[in-house]
C-alpha cells in the first residue's frame, strides 16, 4: 500500500495504490491527518482508482476522516 | 484414512497485522483450483481479511496469539474456518449487526461480519467467552460455462 498527495488551491488529493487493509489503513490515517493539519484544505479527495483490494478497514478509515 | 473432502489445507499464523495479506492470498490461491471468477476470488479474499482482522483486533486485542485457518474443498464448495483462542464474543447476534463495533475509537466500521455474510454464501460464528471464536464460511464456486 502506498499513499501520495498533491495540494493546490486548498484542494488536497490523496492517491492510494494497491491494497487497503487493517495493516495499511493506519499509515493512510496518519499521513492524511498530518497533511490535513498542515494544509487546512477546503476539500479533500481520496483517489481509490489504483486500489486493488479494500476491506472494512478502508471504510473505517474514510468514516473517521469524514 | 481417506479424507472426506476433495482437498484440505491448514495454516497457522501469528496474530500480526502484516499476516492479513498473506492469509487472504493463501486462501485465495487454494480456492483457485476451482477456477473461480475474479469476483469470486475478491469475495473470498475480503471475507478472509475481515475474519483474520477480527481475530487480531478483537480476539487477541493486538496481543500475540495463534490464528488457525482450515480450508476444505467439497465438490464446488469452499469451506473456510478461521479461529482464535482469544477473548470470545459476548453476544454473537449483536456483534453481527451492521455498524456495531466495540472499538469505535480504533476507526472500526463495524462492517466485518456484514461483509463476510454478504460476500460468502454461509456464515456461522461460534464463540465462547474467554475461550475464543470460530468463524466458518462457505462459498460455492460456479461452474464456468
Amino acid at each position: 500500500m502506498n499513499i501520495s498527495y498533491d495540494e493546490k488551491d486548498k484542494l488536497l488529493c490523496f492517491e492510494i495504490t494497491e491494497e487497503i487493509d487493517h495493516h495499511g489503513s493506519e499509515k493512510i490515517r496518519r499521513q492524511a491527518d498530518n497533511e490535513i493539519e498542515r494544509y487546512v484544505p477546503k476539500r479533500v479527495v481520496f483517489d481509490f482508482d489504483k486500489v486493488t483490494f479494500m476491506d472494512s478497514a478502508g471504510i473505517g478509515m474514510l468514516i473517521r476522516q469524514v | 484414512m481417506k479424507n472426506k473432502y476433495d482437498n484440505e489445507m491448514n495454516l497457522e499464523i501469528l496474530s500480526k497485522s502484516c499476516n492479513e495479506s498473506f492469509a487472504r492470498i493463501t486462501v485465495a490461491a487454494f480456492a483457485s483450483q476451482l477456477d473461480p471468477t475474479i469476483e469470486e476470488i475478491a469475495d473470498i479474499k475480503t471475507a478472509v481479511s475481515e475474519a483474520v482482522t477480527n481475530c487480531i483486533i478483537h480476539g487477541y486485542e493486538n496481543t500475540e496469539g495463534i490464528i488457525k485457518i482450515n480450508c476444505k474443498i467439497d465438490k464446488r464448495k469452499v469451506i473456510i474456518e478461521i479461529s482464535d483462542t482469544g477473548k470470545g464474543i459476548e453476544n454473537v447476534d449483536i456483534a453481527k449487526e451492521p455498524l456495531y463495533t466495540t472499538k469505535a475509537d480504533l476507526e472500526r466500521s463495524g462492517m466485518g461480519f456484514t461483509i463476510m455474510e454478504s460476500f460468502m454464501d454461509e456464515l456461522n460464528v461460534e464463540s465462547i467467552l474467554g475461550l475464543g471464536t470460530k468463524v466458518t464460511m462457505t462459498k460455492t464456486i460456479k461452474e464456468n460455462s
